[in-house]
């Protein structure tokens, strides 16, 4: 989230697309209610189906699975055709006068670079034509044919509401209807809140729907101000802590991007990710990389990172390629993996394709699960008949469980999806001999410590040399972890402009990251939880609530990242002179001689309206990006058909049999053998939460059991009616990945929809359930879904894909 | 001597007079109906903090789930599909005890003691007076008590007078994740709804208003509906409930004395069985009010 | 660092001395009308975080014994911490729940084996888990560990073993995580915050 929970209630407009907050988030989504309540808000659903968040909207448009971008890319056509935009925003705070290279191009569905053999593209042309110093040329009237805003203009001007109501099968005059709503957040004084989740980002297009709903959010200049956003309502509890550790492959702790083989030496891997800025006076706060990333390795290493050894910068093991989710998977079922760990994770249920995953745990020599509970992956070679037929006998992988503790069992911190730090006290014990992940994990690496100590064995030294500063080192304490995540000096750290005054005392917590230095004095495990354990304590902690603002942002309350900063680009609320754009919602403002308000500036405190210093500190430009050269499929959104679409071509681009599905989203050999057609699968599916149940784990907890006790599938009444199925009945249902079966629930909740001069129908199935639990029995709804994934993060496409349906 | 948190209004079955000295406020619950989303989040802390666990069912082919009221699943959503001006609604409100000031349970109840109303509204069952004959079922305008093939006892919502009577608010009011369950005085409550009752007029829901019906003494559960002119859309709401006319002649005959004259109607051996008092029950008297409970 | 019971517990606590808080009967037995006890009167409250959507509600765990030596803490009850400024008290049905997600009866509760093609679990002890999981994890770390790639760049990699990270996990465990398998080369790593 650029915002926050409960700055939803600031809103004007809240739209929910690409989501469900009502059911997955409820206790967030109740702010939704209270800007209903007490500032008469509207909340606005988009949804394939009619959900629970929709029952409670002020307006609910269908919407097709899977072509959010041709409904928003026609919002933004209203928006420019109606001059529906906040001007003086676009121009100062986006990229929109940028020219870019005469070279860039965009020919019926492609951009220019495309390789079709590797499925990418060549993005040398996506660039700012560049002055002689180096910085971006910009025409500030906005005309120029080559400026980010005419090409814009040019590009979704395809998008037109009969096209956007044909591909997406929302009633024009429902669509129109939104559109005009969601103008009316232009006026520099209204805001709209965006609420999405997994809706948006499991499709092969997944992450260009959300930069389709961001640039909207440019233009109407509601980024970085109270009551507006674009909120990623996060799925698991964590979820937001562990991803800025960075428990995944392209990035190290604090979104540092991992290196690779083309970096060979420390001095290139800093250099490659150490940009200059592209406008004259930009903040480009990405040029301090090297001090995060050096102080990460003094975390990491301790004494044996010194300056002359790169900070161990060899001992950071380099990626060679992909190691996403399904790239792992599919290098599992190559037989390119021996071993493997999943720690409260249940691949067999949450990854696609669930015949792929279970055939290739059963080619590992041994899995490792670490979890709470009995998980269906912890039995995948057990026979659970239809739900799961193997053959145990066959299956050679020697699987261990190890029983972690759960949240109420530890103290620690979560991150929740506002940013917030949240310390956590633990309440008893968990169960028999369970022990926290901290332990098992420090248990595993002492004994392998141990061994390499006595044996010896392949590179040893990082292994030796792994910083160990705990107390007890098999039980690292949360709290010495949580030091050391935010960061202390080593050695006096001193003013650069007067050496002789020290900053932070050698062996004190830095009180942020600004603090952080590139010469080994400091050690920092985050560097965006940097001050979250100062001298003054674990801020995670505070629980002072108070809100002197009344807008909700309790600044005194836990800690967010970073810097204790509750909205991101905060510096936008206010005009070029610094003057809130709504005086009643203040977030910044310039006082004349900082910058003050109701939050931590994203800005450099003194630096004066007259400087020019843009709002947007994270990128070199300085400005927000309305044309992005660093996506994978092209620097602006374009609608491409799921992989499996009941469509025959992609209507944007009916001639061009390349441009139907996302041309740069990766297909691993096999997989496009493994989807279906429309002549077999007619009917569109999308998966989902239900409110009653979360994830695979409460299907263990009797409560939820009871609310919601079975596998069932949703169908539209039409579709019931052609195919003779009454509610209640059992009914299969296949993709040509495998089948299901589940009880059926008809509804009006689902609409046929009116798609390019066909019906479509769709069928929506919940996720939940599996052989494994306190729930009936049932089979796992991702044994239908279909390998391939986003374009940019591989996040598969779980909520569009095409399945048949019968009576069981 | 322990405290007494609650004051009593009525017992049933009982002719001494409750104490009306002090005065207590009336709470209420609040539901308003055009916040809920349906979550259900209500079951599960009245499932929690009541100590309570229904048996894991199967679906029917809808989200309702329990798909009824039971002796273990005090407050259920009921899910309705409508269509109103051409457009679809979802009407989801949540089923249980209304609290009824004039509750029809407690008139039928011949079990001295088994169910009380408190001063402050609460209409809370003692099971451990009840004989379980489901005379409150029947005299029950909303269908709410249900009786356990446990122990043949009478349950339903207590409105969590344990929490109430410690200033705690009921555990289904405290988690409701929108605030479509409010909780406080009776008057309050009814402020609170005209406010939301306003915001949704505005909306173009000219016929919200509040569900607090006069035919049972008013409620201590209110709903707030969009469509308070079609109570029925909501699964069938009464329109306008009352007590049966059954109940009302048992009503009638409340005073033991009254009892004597009227032998003969159908009740005759609960009325003997409230003459015998509530410590000692015959074994004959059982099976009649088995036999009674199970009709 | 324990924190603070709420003050109206301590109101209650204090005033009703722990016992009983109601009798509200009278004639004929006073028992006739008292009300259920409540339940937290003297129950141990820890301020705590609901694991499930990242909304991340505060919750308070009401545990039975006082930590006291010989008490064994066991949670009989979690609801919304008020003070929280996301949640202000409210659960969703999950966290109502989540006394139910704590006793599962599927909770995990000591090693497991199941050995190659065998049917079946087998229970072992944390030594003989960490002992052969550490043996099978070096055995092919020292096997397939690539030190220099083709072109003679130092690489220091391990790709034939995998993680899957918990997104439920806490912040420090996560980074202990992350910082460990850097530490053993892990590249094939990933958490469910990607999908």
């Amino acid at each position: 989230m650029t915002n926050h929970w409960v700055d939803i209630k600031n809103t004007d407009l809240a739209i929910i697309m690409g989501g469900n907050a009502a059911e997955a988030h409820p206790c967030g989504f109740k702010w939704v209610i209270e800007a209903k309540k007490e500032r008469k808000a509207k909340l606005v659903v988009v949804d394939p189906r009619f959900t629970r968040s929709a029952s409670v909207a002020d307006f609910y448009a269908p919407i097709r699975a899977g072509s959010d971008i041709a409904f928003l890319g026609g919002v933004i056509n209203y928006l420019l055709t109606n001059d529906k935009i906040h001007r003086d925003y676009v121009k100062n705070y986006t990229n929109a006068a940028f020219l870019i290279d005469e070279g860039f191009k965009f020919d019926d569905g492609l951009f220019s670079g495309y390789n079709a053999e590797k499925r990418s593209y060549d993005k040398s042309t996506w660039s700012y034509q560049k002055d002689k110093d180096g910085y971006a040329k910009v025409d500030e009237t906005l005309q120029d044919p080559q400026c980010v805003f005419q090409l814009m203009k040019k590009h979704y001007s395809r998008y037109t509401p009969e096209l956007v109501s044909k591909v997406t099968g929302t009633p024009k005059e429902d669509f129109l209807r939104i559109c005009g709503m969601i103008a009316e957040t232009a006026a520099p004084n209204k805001t709209m809140t965006v609420l999405y989740a997994l809706g948006w980002t499991e499709h092969t297009v997944g992450s260009q729907n959300i930069r389709t709903m961001a640039m909207i959010q440019l233009l109407l200049g509601n980024m970085g101000m109270a009551g507006g956003g674009i909120n990623a309502l996060r799925g698991h509890a964590n979820v937001q802590g562990i991803t800025d550790m960075c428990l995944y492959s392209e990035v190290l702790p604090g979104y540092l991007s991992a290196p690779t083989d083309a970096d060979k030496t420390h001095e290139e891997y800093l250099a490659k990710r150490t940009p200059k800025a592209l406008r004259p006076g930009q903040m480009n706060f990405p040029q301090n990389f090297p001090k995060w990333f050096n102080s990460l390795m003094k975390a990491f290493y301790g004494n044996a990172a010194t300056k002359e050894n790169g900070f161990c910068y060899d001992w950071v093991p380099k990626k060679d390629g992909a190691y996403d989710a399904m790239a792992i998977f599919e290098r599992m079922h190559q037989g390119k993996m021996t071993g493997f760990a999943c720690q409260g994770f249940n691949p067999l249920a949450s990854m696609a394709n669930k015949r792929k995953i279970g055939d290739a745990l059963a080619k590992l020599k041994y899995l490792v699960i670490i979890d709470p509970l009995a998980t269906d992956t912890s039995e995948f070679w057990k026979n659970y008949g239809e739900f799961n037929q193997v053959d145990s006998a066959q299956i050679q992988t020697e699987v261990f469980r190890l029983p972690a503790n759960l949240f109420a069992e530890e103290a620690g911190t979560f991150t929740n999806s506002g940013r917030v730090v949240q310390w956590h006290w633990k309440a008893a014990d968990g169960p028999g001999e369970s022990k926290g992940d901290s332990e098992i994990l420090a248990a595993l690496f002492l004994k392998l410590k141990e061994m390499y100590a006595k044996d010896g064995g392949k590179f040893p030294d990082a292994i030796l040399n792994l910083a160990w500063p705990y107390r007890q080192p098999s039980k690292p304490a949360p709290e010495e972890l949580l030091m050391e995540i935010s960061g202390k000096a080593l050695a006096d750290v001193t003013d650069p402009a007067d050496k002789t005054k020290v900053l932070v005392k050698a062996g004190d917590q830095v009180p942020g990251f600004a603090l952080l230095r590139d010469d080994g004095s400091t050690s920092c495990g985050n560097w965006i939880y940097g001050g979250c354990w100062s001298q003054a304590g674990n801020l995670t902690a505070r629980r002072d609530a108070s809100d002197p603002s009344g807008l909700g942002q309790t600044l005194n309350w836990g800690f967010a990242w970073p810097a204790n900063r509750r909205i991101l680009y905060n510096r936008a609320s206010a005009d070029l002179a610094g003057k809130p754009w709504d005086p009643k919602r203040t977030v910044m403002k310039w006082t004349g001689t900082a910058w003050g308000g109701n939050d931590i500036p994203d800005m450099r405190p003194n630096a004066a309206p007259e400087e020019h210093v843009m709002p947007f500190i994270m990128a070199p430009e300085g400005v927000a990006r309305l044309f992005s050269p660093i996506m994978a499929d092209g620097p602006f959104p374009e609608h491409y058909e799921p992989f499996e679409s009941p469509l025959d071509n992609n209507p944007f681009h009916p001639g061009n049999a390349k441009a139907k599905s996302n041309p740069a989203a990766r297909v691993f050999k096999g997989d496009m053998d493994s989807f279906g057609t429309a002549k077999d699968f007619p009917y569109v599916a999308t998966t989902y939460r239900l409110v009653e149940h979360f994830h695979f784990w409460t299907k263990h907890a009797h409560i939820n059991a009871v609310l919601q006790p079975e596998h069932f599938v949703e169908i539209g009444e039409a579709l019931a009616k052609e195919k003779g199925i009454q509610a209640g009945d059992k009914v299969k249902v296949r993709s040509n990945r495998g089948y299901i079966k589940a009880v059926a629930v008809v509804t009006k909740r689902i609409r046929t929809l009116d798609v390019d001069g066909r019906k479509v129908h769709t069928i929506g199935i919940p996720l939940h359930f599996g052989f494994k639990g306190v729930t009936k029995p049932g089979f796992i709804t991702n044994t239908l879904t279909p390998y391939v994934g986003d374009a940019n993060s591989q996040t598969p496409e779980y909520k569009a894909f095409l399945v048949n349906i019968e009576k069981a | 001597m322990a405290l007494q948190s609650l004051d009593i209004k009525q017992r049933s079955a009982t002719t001494t007079p409750a104490p009306s000295v002090r005065k207590t406020a009336e709470v209420a619950k609040l539901i308003d109906v055009s916040a809920c989303i349906g979550c259900k989040a209500c079951q599960a802390a009245c499932m929690e903090w009541n100590d309570i666990r229904d048996e894991v069912g199967i679906n029917y082919g809808v989200y309702d789930n329990p798909v009824d009221l039971t002796a273990k699943s005090w407050t259920v959503m009921r899910f309705a599909e409508v269509e109103e001006k051409g457009r679809l609604e979802w009407l989801i409100r949540k089923d249980g005890c209304m609290h009824c000031g004039d509750p029809g349970c407690l008139k039928a109840c011949p079990a001295p003691g088994a169910i009380v109303q408190y001063a402050n509204g609460i209409v809370d069952f003692h099971e451990e007076n009840c004989i379980g004959c489901g005379y409150c079922v029947t005299g029950c305008p909303f269908n709410i008590p249900r009786i356990s093939k446990e122990d043949s006892k009478a349950y339903k919502c207590t409105l969590c007078s344990d929490r109430v009577a410690v200033g705690q608010a009921p555990a289904c009011a405290k988690a409701c994740p929108t605030g479509a369950i409010q909780f406080g005085s009776k008057e309050d409550m009814k402020d609170y709804a005209a406010k939301r009752i306003g915001d949704l007029k505005e909306r173009g829901f000219d016929k919200a208003g509040l569900y607090d019906p006069a035919g049972v003494g008013g409620t201590h559960v209110l709903y707030v509906l969009h469509h308070a002119d079609r109570p029925q859309l909501y699964n069938g709401l009464p329109a306008d409930p009352g007590i049966s006319p059954l109940v009302s002649l048992w009503k009638g005959m409340a005073k033991p004395l009254a009892s004597l004259a009227l032998g003969a109607v159908a009740l005759g051996s609960l009325f003997h069985y409230v003459m015998k008092g509530p410590n000692e029950v015959s074994k004959e008297t059982e099976k009649e009010v088995e036999k009674e409970g199970s009709q | 660092m324990q924190v603070t019971r709420r003050q109206f517990f301590k109101i209650c606590s204090a005033g009703l001395g722990g016992s009983s808080i109601a009798m509200l009967g009278y004639s004929p037995t006073a028992a006739l009308a008292e009300v259920r006890e409540f339940k937290l009167a003297r129950a141990t409250e820890t301020r705590n975080m609901c694991p499930y959507c990242s909304v991340s509600c505060g919750v308070l765990a009401y545990s039975i014994g006082d930590k006291s030596k010989n008490a064994k803490a066991e949670i009989i009850h979690i609801e919304g911490d008020p003070d929280n400024p996301v949640n202000r008290g409210t659960l969703c049905p999950k966290g109502a729940g989540l006394l139910d997600m704590v006793h599962s009866p599927n909770r995990l509760k000591h090693p497991e084996v199941r050995e190659a093609g065998s049917s079946e679990w087998k229970r072992i002890s944390w030594d003989e888990a960490i002992t052969r999981i550490a043996k099978h994890m070096k055995a092919d770390r020292d096997a397939n560990f690539i030190e220099k790639n083709a072109e003679g760049t130092t690489v220091n990699r391990w790709n034939t073993f995998g993680f899957l990270a918990s997104s439920a996990a806490a912040n420090e465990p996560g980074y202990l995580t992350s910082k460990i398998l850097r530490g053993l080369g892990v590249v094939a790593l990933d958490t469910q915050a990607r999908i």
